[in-house]
């Protein structure tokens, strides 16, 4: 790993992302809408609001960089852009360093921009520091970078690609703790619930707006996806070959 | 034997792709400083060998020596240079953004990247993104981005597809002049003609070389008038004795 082949690397994809305008917009306004229309629905149950759209702001950024990355991971493998990086000498860890620290830059301005809505606009109530939603927030989109690099190591195509979003995700939300309390699904399933990272982002999130005093049990929650966060990064970096057959 | 006045030196190297042989048996050495036109027939191997010369083609067995050392190890990476058949560059960026990026991972100074694009006469569409080039301008912006580095050795995968008579004329000097420079460079292509500009050339069919020889003796020993009625008599020849079983597709 070489930290200006890293930063090279990563203003190269923001540069990238940031001549796309409609994706930017798309990655800052749909959590918004998200968020407003949850709202909405529980206008007149606003307790329930202050249950979900925190679990939500947990969620829409792992879900929208999961795919954005590993769509972009496997053009750079289609295009032929990638076998030329590796005949360089940028390393494998730089490639996968510098995707996560470029998606991670956009998650901060997502977190931000969706964070100020929910709170602002939507009147989320929010017992704990609000700056720690957006950390949270931030975490969750560069687990879906990791996840989404190692995800577009097993896809051949942009199909493939994009239908690993449910098969990635959709579990992991089903188990997270949002639909069900973890603590009332069968043993098996919290089990399962307990090892994926999406559980603990949604207890982070639940923890901050519940508790003025989170900052410790988040803490925890935040140790468990930065370790997955580094499993899936090495993992993924596995995926990717300097000779191909 | 590792020798300075050989780029590349390859000894019995094998490779498969798919389950099927490509190079069964290939060994060949291309001198410094030259121009070697890497020619043949479409399925011939000739990306299949290049791969392998930059290190991203797992190969079976053999040895393939670059500037003195194994294909693909480390010190090499910034040493040559790697323009894959089909233009590997980023088509959302501009041509001055991508020549910049590849720039900076090999260390090149800002003065080399924008010496890079006039090479390439893409001056006038620097600040253009890629996909808005016609397909020439797009090969010449990936060419760009491996000259950019300075590589003592620049292999090109048909770099030449494509573009009008002009610019071939052009880029041909280009090479050439690269070459007296002390480059030494192996540009592969299916166009004949282009076979007078190489220095040497190595005529490649069914993954072994029909002929590792130079554009005058090749004219001389097949008797013909240019390059491609010689590589039509070779490749009549190799299949002639293919048939009547004399055990062809050895390296010539
Ligand atoms: N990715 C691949 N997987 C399996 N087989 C492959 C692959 N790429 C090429 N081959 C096979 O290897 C053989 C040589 O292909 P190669 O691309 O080296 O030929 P080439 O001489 O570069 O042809 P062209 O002039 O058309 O570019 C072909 O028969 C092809 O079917
Ligand atoms: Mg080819």
């Amino acid at each position: 790993m070489n930290g200006r082949l890293t930063l090279l690397t990563a203003g190269r994809v923001l540069r990238q992302i940031r001549g796309d305008h409609r994706t930017v917009a798309l990655m800052l306004v749909v959590p918004c809408v998200l968020i407003g229309l949850l709202a909405w629905i529980y206008a007149s149950t606003p307790a329930v609001f202050d249950h979900i759209g925190p679990a939500l702001l947990g969620v829409f950024p792992f879900v929208v960089m999961f795919v954005v990355t590993s769509v972009a991971t496997l053009r750079e493998r289609t295009s032929g852009t990638l076998e030329r990086l590796l005949s360089t000498p940028l390393g494998k860890g730089d490639f996968m360093a510098g995707y996560a620290l470029a998606f991670g830059a956009m998650a901060v301005l997502q977190a931000l921009v969706a964070t100020a809505f929910a709170v602002w606009v939507c009147g989320l109530d929010v017992a704990g520091p609000v700056w720690l939603l957006v950390v949270v927030a931030v975490a969750d989109a560069v687990l879906g970078t990791a996840l989404g690099l190692l995800a577009s190591g097993f896809a051949r195509t942009e199909f493939q690609a994009v239908q690993f979003m449910p098969a990635f995700v959709l579990p992991q939300f089903l188990l997270c703790g949002l639909l069900v309390a973890r603590d009332a699904m069968p043993d098996l399933l919290r089990w399962v619930s307990d090892v994926l990272p999406l559980s603990y982002a949604v207890d982070a999130m639940k923890t901050i707006t519940a508790s003025s005093d989170a900052l410790g049990d988040v803490g925890k929650d935040l140790v468990v996806i930065v370790g997955w966060i580094v499993l899936a990064l090495v993992l993924g970096s596995l995926t990717l070959r300097r000779r191909t057959p | 034997m590792v020798n300075k006045s050989y780029a590349v030196e390859v000894d019995q190297l094998r490779v498969s792709r798919g389950g099927r042989v490509v190079i069964a048996d290939l060994s060949v050495r291309i001198p410094t400083g030259q121009v070697v036109g890497l020619l043949g027939p479409s399925g011939g191997g000739k990306s299949t060998f290049i791969r392998a010369l930059v290190g991203v083609q797992v190969v079976e067995s053999g040895t393939v020596t670059v500037l003195g050392q194994p294909a693909g190890s480390p010190d090499l990476r910034h040493r040559v240079g790697y323009v894959t058949q089909s233009p590997s560059v980023y088509a959302d960026l501009s041509v001055e953004d991508n020549v910049r990026y590849f720039g900076r991972v090999l260390g090149a100074a800002e003065a080399a990247v924008q010496e890079a694009i006039d090479l390439v006469d893409l001056r006038a569409h620097a600040h253009d993104r890629v996909e808005n080039l016609s397909g020439g301008q797009h090969s010449r912006a990936s060419l760009a981005c491996a000259l950019v580095g300075r590589p003592e050795l620049l292999v090109l995968d048909e770099p030449t597809v494509g573009l009008d008579p002009v610019l071939r004329r052009d880029l041909w000097d280009l090479f050439g002049r690269l070459a007296a420079e002390g480059t030494s460079l192996l540009v592969s292509s299916h166009v004949m003609d282009e076979a007078t500009r190489c220095d040497r050339l190595l005529l490649m069919r069914s993954g072994a070389f029909l002929a590792d020889t130079t554009p005058a003796q090749l004219l001389l020993e097949t008797g013909t008038p240019d390059a491609e009625t010689a590589f039509l008599a070779l490749i009549d020849r190799a299949e002639a004795t293919t048939r009547s079983g004399a055990g062809g597709g050895s390296a010539a």
